[in-house]
């Protein structure tokens, strides 16, 4: 059968209707992964054995004359910095080569007891700290649209395989823009929740205060679909939070009009594309034809948010990297005699340069005689640039923005010169800091061929309104936004 | 520069890195161009601004309690597998690269 283009629901409803079996649907995208990932480079780990387990189980519901669950034998894959038990589970970095879990992430969890079959394990780039998927411990993933380009990263392995129509949809994770700038680099729905929207519990630590999981998708709905699985307050996560968790897919349909947009020219200064610039300023005006209204905004820390990022981020994973240690569960180098020794030399043995990178920058920032002038003044800047949004939001309903300053980059431009990597992250760390929620959608193409996305921020714990909107935007322009690969 | 071949040394002991000596360079250099793109942050007058640490303690708490009591549906009684239980011996040492039935083995830590 043909896979590439298929929805959550068009998948499902495939099964449920007996027009396919859950496992034939596995097998069509193993076919797929096997005759496209040798270019691509997206997955790590199949997991056939869970996959099959899973499918014949939904294939029993609709042989009992049962209604299958939302994602009832719909394929997914799993970022692999998330925790699968039983399937091998790397973050991407050699010093888990061998690490199998002996417990689920509980989102990956959510999503099976909705009825998702999971396929594999997504590449990404090393502990999620990267913005091309180059430092993946492995090899590198190529942007289906271009294979010269880089899929974006972190979640590189998680867009392309969305986009190569190897999987319906994936999740992935987003610390600065881990999630919104790959499915905008490849085409696809990127949707990071509000910060304690999904829980964390079995996501593998990069920055504790700003991971989120959230989902990779061909659309809006399939986004809100997922989120609602995977949502809600979890015991095992201190940081999930007692918040309802409403239908989002329910309210997609409401209109916009009416609706504030936000619009802060920090978004569209020095470094912005022509071509991106182009692209977004119709999407606005799109949603300015739809009765959206759009109000000037001003977020004047933006220019402060990548220094900001870069110190608690890396502070954080200084701390969090720390466990891997050569004792427990992680890559132990051979012939060492004392136990400094193997700690040093596993971690040297066992990480890439830009994971040693930040852990340097992360202990440098927190040591003795520097803290208060890099750590503490970074966090004093987190708030800053929290209440700006605050402001903005008093005024707005939702905020729209580039995703990224540039379509994709090609493999190798950037990865001599960490600085100018870091400070493609403009647009997106932003709302990792302050803990809100954004977008990221496909708004039209450069004039090759590569996607452009559009990305909204809005409200803590407001993903049905960004949601909304994304949806009437692609409803609007019609899904031919999405290249066809 | 602020970051001296001395201090990448010092912070890679801390963070129990051995770096080679060609990263050892490399790291100074990048460490230097970072940090000092870091530096704008002190053109923002800070003093009366409180520290984020995190997003949790503005949201979702209970903001008519103080302290840590805002975060009471965040904590649960102290009990032995209060949530799950704890893993199996064999389980637990699984993905260890060196254990025997009991424990994890590390190389010999206290010379006698």
């Amino acid at each position: 059968m043909e896979v590439t283009a298929l929805t959550i629901e068009a998948a499902r409803n495939a099964v449920q209707e007996r027009k396919t079996t859950a496992i034939a649907m596995a097998e069509a995208h193993y076919s797929r992964i096997q005759k496209e990932d040798g270019q691509i480079g997206a997955f790590l780990t199949l997991s056939r054995e869970r996959a099959l387990q899973q499918a014949e189980r939904m294939d029993r519901i609709v042989a009992d004359g049962k209604p299958l669950p939302p994602l009832g034998g719909v394929p997914v894959g799993i970022k692999d910095v998330l925790s699968t038990r039983g399937v091998r589970t790397t973050a991407g970095s050699k010093i888990l080569d061998k690490y199998v879990p002996p417990y689920d992430c509980t989102a990956v969890a959510k999503l099976e007891t909705a009825g998702a079959v999971i396929l594999g394990k997504m590449n990404c780039d090393e502990f999620a700290m990267g913005s091309s998927n180059e430092n993946s411990g492995f090899h590198p993933v190529r942007n289906p649209r271009d294979l010269s380009r880089v899929p974006g990263g972190s979640s590189g392995g998680s867009a392309a395989a969305v986009a190569a129509g190897m999987a319906v949809a994936t999740l992935g994770s987003d610390t600065g823009g881990s999630i919104r700038q790959p499915a905008s680099f490849c085409g696809v729905v990127g949707l990071m929740p509000t910060y304690g929207r999904v829980s964390r519990y079995g996501l593998i630590a990069f920055a504790s205060s700003l991971d989120h999981i959230g989902p990779l998708t061909r659309t809006v709905k399939d986004a809100a679909i997922v989120l609602g699985a995977i949502a809600g307050r979890d015991p095992m996560d201190s940081t999930s939070a007692e918040v309802p968790v409403p239908d989002y897919v329910s309210q997609l349909d409401k209109p916009v009009s009416g609706l504030k947009l936000g619009v802060a020219k920090e978004y569209f200064g020095d470094g912005l594309d022509d071509e991106v610039r182009q692209a977004v300023e119709r999407a606005i005006d799109t949603l300015k034809s739809l009765g959206c209204e759009v109000v000037p905004v001003s977020l004047p820390h933006t220019s402060y948010a990548i220094p900001a990022y870069y110190l608690i981020a890396t502070a954080e994973a200084s701390s969090n990297l720390a466990r891997y240690d050569g004792v427990r569960y992680s890559l132990r180098a051979r012939g060492v005699k004392t136990l400094s020794e193997m700690y040093r030399r596993s971690r040297d043995e066992g990480f890439g340069t830009e994971v040693k990178r930040r852990i340097m920058l992360g202990t440098y920032a927190l040591s003795a005689g520097y803290y208060d002038a890099y750590y503490l003044k970074a966090q004093k800047v987190r708030t800053l640039l929290t209440r700006d949004f605050d402001e903005a939001f008093q005024k707005v309903d939702a905020i729209v923005t580039p995703t990224c300053p540039t379509a994709a980059f090609r493999l190798g431009e950037k990865s001599n010169d960490p600085l100018s990597m870091y400070l493609a992250d403009i647009y997106t760390v932003t709302a990792d800091l302050a803990g809100i929620p954004g977008i990221s959608i496909p708004c039209g193409q450069t004039r090759e061929k590569l996607p452009i996305g559009l990305q909204i921020l809005g409200k803590h714990f407001d993903e049905a309104t960004i949601l909304r909107i994304a949806h009437a935007y692609e409803q609007a322009t019609g899904r031919s936004q999405l290249a066809e690969v | 520069m602020k970051v001296t071949d001395k201090d990448v040394s010092y912070v890679a002991e801390l963070a129990n890195l051995e770096l080679s000596e060609e990263e050892r360079k490399g790291m100074l250099r990048d460490l230097n161009s970072i940090l000092e793109y870091i530096d704008r942050l002190n053109e923002l007058d800070t003093s009366h601004v409180p520290p984020m640490a995190q997003v949790s303690d503005r949201y979702g708490v209970d903001q008519s309690k103080q302290g840590s009591d805002r975060f009471a549906y965040a904590s649960r009684e102290d009990v032995l597998e209060g949530l799950r239980k704890s893993l199996p011996h064999d389980e637990a040492l699984a993905n260890a690269p060196d254990a025997d039935e009991d424990f994890f083995r590390v190389p010999k830590v206290i010379e006698r």
